[in-house]
């Protein structure tokens, strides 16, 4: 919709310590205000245009603190946009600002478009006429890249669970409307409080699986957690290298409490891998002995995935069998290295130990085996239904952000049903979520509704 | 045919039924010297199909007529039989009048009021053709060579062009119930230009009254409490009459099954496209198979005619065959049958070729109104029908202040809007789930959303108005105060909130807070805090829904705000959609085709995509921007 509040991240992705989520719109200051909090206790409803503001960004429904950032507010027209702006900056890299950005999205704000933010400074009239054509042309492009998107995620479980989903939500509604539209119908259970309050519970608990398991949208959110595991020498720092080498990496570091630990990101055939205390591996070669037994136990812990390297050159030791012990259950490759040097790796026992997960020959030296390790990481997150290239960050943020949309109106909808609000208002709630998971798969259609009333029923005279 | 010359008026409204009324009246009461010309003057108002006017969304439009000034509230208001609230036991949103109407008192009624209207001049003619000079309609002219002068004109014909009625192999030219249809007009409207297409409808037999063994139906009878259509009626109808249910058995799916050779429906003969909302007896037996009976309402079509609508049995299955349709319905075994039910095919406009005045694209001045513009329901014509009449009458009177609602503002305007910018592809009906914002388009708010325009127009006298600015204040001054007043937990208080079944109240509140319990009526609120005034009953009704759904209301007007931007954003006239690269041509097509007014109506055509609107938006600001630096 035009005029709405748009936000997005306007730093560029994982670049730099720094980024800054920017919103604009005539509810800017309103969501801004609703996720901020200041130690001095003002909020910025109040506060004087094209100031800064130190504070935290939080969580309400979870009463956590998410960030540490500066707020600035910028009130129309003398702004980038002539609207209401506010630039949230966090210092936390690629992971909070996306975090806080996903925050304003469920705040009501929706993400832009590409070129939005110029098109509305092209709008409200801040921009000359030379740029117009750039700004059209990159919405004519943006769609036909949306399409593409949209096409190659038609085919996913997404959109076929949300199509499930909305047909299900659309027999709710259409039963209410028949009771409304046709009230003397004798053939139609009557929606009751109770009946439309099991459905919208399910619904809930759909749209949470969703967003719970998606694990490839969190992974695409935040990329998969994965610790490089090894005795010393046994070649992590040569994989680490040519993960870096073949993949662009970004580099961020993560404030806090494990400043010390350095973060790369790198892009797997589609699947980000977040390299967890790479530094480690770097300075020392080796994690255990860096950081301790503790920590590295906590590190594995939070991990998604393990890549435990082990020596084709040299026999299986003890502490290869605790590692093997400590990742019991998680998920890993196995990585036997130095296949150019002669066997004395008991591979019988590795097969054993790695207890069925994925085992890769590999000479880093040689370059050998760094294919079949892509693939098999690859494959064990998309399990090579979904064409990666096709998710972009923005279509992803985009959908969670309605998916959460979609159940803040459903929580309305069961509060309506709990507070005793006659069915035909509840409904209004469950139309808009219904309406909200249609945009994920590009089917919002009201005539749908009417559609679904006449095919269900035999109405009329 | 020689022609002479019949007389000059402001507005000519062609045809005479529900909004043909309507039409005709609002543009009488706006000052414009008005005639209403139709074929048959025993025909005004008449009601070819059932009996009844109201009902779900269709009762709030005729509330809308009313605060807006029209006519058929009032006409219902003295001759219905029989009324009735629906959804009561739903939100205030869906609650809607219906009444059962005395269809040969509702014409007598409507005819007179007509003839009281001193702008107004009812003739009996047969409109052929239209005087168009210069793209603009002038007049018309009738079959008996009769040229009446215009400045601007609206067409109502109901399904009277090209009408044809079936009945199982038989067809033949008519209007409904055996009237003269109107051919030539047809033809011409084609010449000019218009996109016309077939629709069909039907109706079912009638039976007599004295014949029905009402003892296998049920009874179902009107309200006891005095319900009225408009806002001005006082007096109400005590003496009512009911209507019954029966069903249909196996036995009339069995005939039904074994006669659809010589449906008309099925054997191909009717080509027009049918409305879901009403199907025939034989589309419901034949689409919903497994349904073992039907509903079938009986329905006195009047006080002093033996004459039954059976409401339910719409069909143009051959004559003999209704007969033993209605044989096979408990109650109905020895009925006579004395109408038979019948399809009717006729020519509508695609209503895309209006402005969301009504007023024809191709030729200036020249309105249409109801189910010309492919909508089927009394209450969608007469909706049309004033809108059309204010906004002829406006043009007549050189006011030139076009009146469109909006979708947020009444029924009517969603009515127009889904007509105008989304066409129909068969008898459109209203329906509350095309009401975005269901919950502003209220039966008890109508006054609050549309007296003012009324008002504004000419049709709500000033003496009414004061009386609705009265109540207006009253309405909020009670919000006010139980906003303010604290209701302290005292004995009584406790008392009243146990015997609803609330919980107990632990300290003093707001009288507006434990009034949104959902346990809580206005009538308990007024115990604990009387009011010091007394108030109507309307008034309290709308002081609890009010405070009631507050939260809900207020998120709806925040959606209506969200659109305004977009409502308030103008799409030039001059526009040319063929120099604006990048549409996609789907959307260049359709937006040549509906020519929207304003960006938000662009973007409800189906077909044009959000990018679309975008680069539309951008094309706009552009040219004013190119318009600045050209000057």
């Amino acid at each position: 919709m035009e005029f709405d509040t748009i936000a997005a991240i306007s730093t560029p992705l994982g670049e730099g310590a720094i980024g800054i989520v920017r919103i604009t719109g005539p509810d800017a200051i309103k969501i801004a205000d609703d996720i901020f909090q200041s130690p001095s206790g003002k909020t910025l409803m109040e506060v004087n245009s094209h100031t800064i503001h130190y504070g935290f960004i939080i969580d309400k429904r979870e009463n956590k603190k998410i960030e540490e950032v500066m707020v600035s507010i910028m009130k129309g027209p003398k702004t980038f946009t002539r609207e209401d702006v506010v630039e949230i900056n966090c210092h936390g890299g690629l992971l909070s600002v996306n975090r806080v950005l996903q925050l304003v999205l469920t705040k009501g704000a929706r993400i832009a478009e590409p070129g939005e933010f110029t098109k509305r400074a092209f709008v409200n009239g801040r921009i000359d006429l030379s740029q117009a054509e750039a700004v059209m042309d990159l919405i004519r492009a943006k769609t036909d890249r949306a399409m593409n998107v949209a096409l190659g995620q038609m085919e996913g479980r997404l959109s076929k669970k949300i199509r499930k989903l909305r047909q299900e939500i659309l027999e709710v509604l259409a039963q209410v409307e028949v009771n409304i539209d046709y009230p003397e119908y004798d053939d139609v259970e009557e929606m009751t409080h109770t009946l439309l309050q099991e459905k919208a519970k399910y619904v809930k608990n759909e749209i949470e699986k969703l967003l719970e398991t998606s694990k490839q949208g969190k992974i695409l959110r935040e990329g998969l957690a994965t610790v490089i595991i090894g005795r010393p020498n046994v070649g992590k720092s040569s994989l680490l290298n040519s993960f870096v080498h073949e993949n662009k990496a970004i580099v961020t570091d993560i404030p806090g409490t494990t400043r010390d630990v350095i973060e790369e990101y790198v892009n797997v055939r589609g699947v980000p891998l977040r390299l967890v205390d790479t530094a480690g591996i770097r300075e020392t070669e080796d994690i255990v002995e860096r950081i301790g037994v503790e920590r590295s136990r906590k590190v594995l812990k939070e991990a998604d995935l393990i890549l435990f390297v082990v020596n084709y050159n040299e026999e299986i030791t003890e502490e290869d069998r605790k590692l093997f012990e400590t990742i019991k259950g998680m998920d890993a490759i196995i990585i036997i290295n130095k296949l150019d040097l002669p066997q004395k790796l008991d591979i019988e026992e590795i097969k054993k130990l790695a207890e069925g997960r994925t085992i890769i020959y590999a000479s880093m030296k040689d370059d050998k085996g760094m294919d079949e390790l892509e693939q098999a990481i690859s494959s064990m997150y998309f399990k090579g239904e979904i064409e990666t290239s096709d998710l972009t960050y923005v279509s992803n943020a985009r959908h969670i952000a309605l998916l959460n949309n979609a159940m803040q109106m459903i929580d309305e909808a069961l509060f309506g049903v709990e507070s005793g609000v006659p069915i035909d208002i509840v409904q209004i709630d469950m139309t808009k979520s219904w309406e909200t998971l249609g945009e994920i798969t590009g089917d919002s259609v009201h005539d749908e509704l009417i559609n679904q009333l006449f095919s269900q029923f035999c109405l009329g005279k | 045919m020689q022609t002479y010359e019949a007389g000059n008026f402001d507005v000519i409204v062609v045809g005479a039924g529900h909004a043909g009324c309507e039409a005709g009246y609002a543009a009488a009461r706006m000052g414009a010297k008005t005639a209403m010309i139709t074929i048959n003057l025993d025909m005004v108002a008449f009601m070819p199909c059932n009996p009844s006017i109201g009902g779900p969304a269709k009762g709030i439009v005729v509330r809308e007529i009313d605060a807006l000034g029209g006519v058929m509230a009032k006409v219902i208001d003295k001759t219905y039989i029989q009324m009735r609230m629906l959804n009561t036991g739903k939100g205030p949103a869906v609650r809607a009048l219906r009444a059962q109407a005395d269809k040969v008192l509702y014409q007598q009624e409507m005819k007179k009021i007509l003839e009281n209207e001193p702008n107004l001049k009812l003739i009996q003619g047969m409109v052929e053709n239209l005087i168009i000079e210069d793209g603009e309609c002038k007049g018309v002219i009738t079959k008996t060579g009769a040229i009446y002068r215009a400045k601007t004109i609206v067409i109502t014909t109901g399904t009277y062009l090209r009408g044809e009625i079936i009945i199982g192999e038989l067809k033949y030219s008519s209007g409904p119930n055996n009237q003269q249809p109107s051919i030539k007009l047809s033809e011409h409207l084609e010449q000019l230009g218009f996109d016309l297409v077939r629709f069909k409808t039907g109706t079912p037999p009638r039976v007599n009254s004295k014949t029905i063994d009402y003892s296998k139906t049920e009874i179902q009878p009107g309200d006891e409490e005095p319900r009225s259509f408009s806002y001005e009626t006082t007096d109400t109808i005590t003496d009512q009459l009911p209507c019954w249910l029966t069903y249909t058995t196996e036995t009339t799916h069995q005939i039904i099954d074994s006669n659809l050779h010589r449906s008309p429906m099925f054997s191909g003969m009717i080509k027009g496209r049918g409305p879901r909302y009403c199907p025939s007896i034989e589309d419901k037996v034949v689409r919903f198979h497994d349904k073992p009976r039907h509903q079938v309402f009986l329905e006195p079509e009047g006080r002093n005619t033996e004459e039954v609508y059976v409401q339910g049995l719409s069909t143009s299955l051959p004559e003999e065959v209704q007969h033993k349709l209605l044989a096979s319905i408990p109650g109905l075994e020895n009925a006579e049958m004395m109408r038979a039910g019948y399809a009717i095919e006729y020519d509508a406009i695609t209503p895309t070729q209006l402005w969301p005045t009504l007023e024809t694209k191709a030729v200036k001045n020249l309105y249409t109104a109801g189910q010309i513009n492919g909508t089927s329901g009394y209450e969608e014509a007469a909706g049309q029908g004033i809108m059309a009449g204010i906004n002829a009458a406006s043009r007549a009177l050189g006011r030139n202040q076009d009146v469109i609602l909006n979708r947020s503002d009444a029924y009517i305007g969603v009515l127009i809007d889904d007509l105008v910018t989304k066409g129909t592809v068969e008898p459109y009906r209203l329906l509350t789930s095309r009401a975005e914002y269901r919950l502003l388009l209220r039966h008890d708010n109508a006054d609050l959303r549309l007296t003012e325009i009324g008002h504004e127009i000419g049709l709500i006298s000033d003496e009414r108005y004061k009386k609705f600015l009265n109540k207006k204040q009253k309405i909020e001054d009670e919000i006010k105060r139980l906003k303010k007043i604290i209701i302290k937990p005292n004995e009584q208080t406790q008392q009243l909130i146990a015997s609803v079944g609330g919980s107990e109240l632990k300290d003093g509140i707001r009288a507006a807070d434990l009034l949104r319990r959902p346990e809580m009526k206005y009538d308990h609120i007024k115990l604990l805090a009387p009011s010091e005034i007394e108030l109507d009953k309307e008034i309290e009704e709308q002081v609890e829904i009010q405070i009631k759904y507050e939260g809900y209301i207020e998120k709806t007007y925040q959606q209506v705000d969200r659109l305004k931007k977009m409502e308030d954003k103008k799409i030039p006239a001059d526009i040319d959609y063929d120099a604006i690269s990048g549409l996609a041509n789907e959307a260049r097509e359709k937006l040549k085709k509906v020519l929207p007014l304003t960006l938000a109506q662009a973007s409800r055509i189906s077909g044009v995509n959000p990018a679309d609107i975008s680069i539309l938006l951008i094309y706009i600001e552009q040219g004013k921007i190119a318009r600045v630096s050209n000057e």
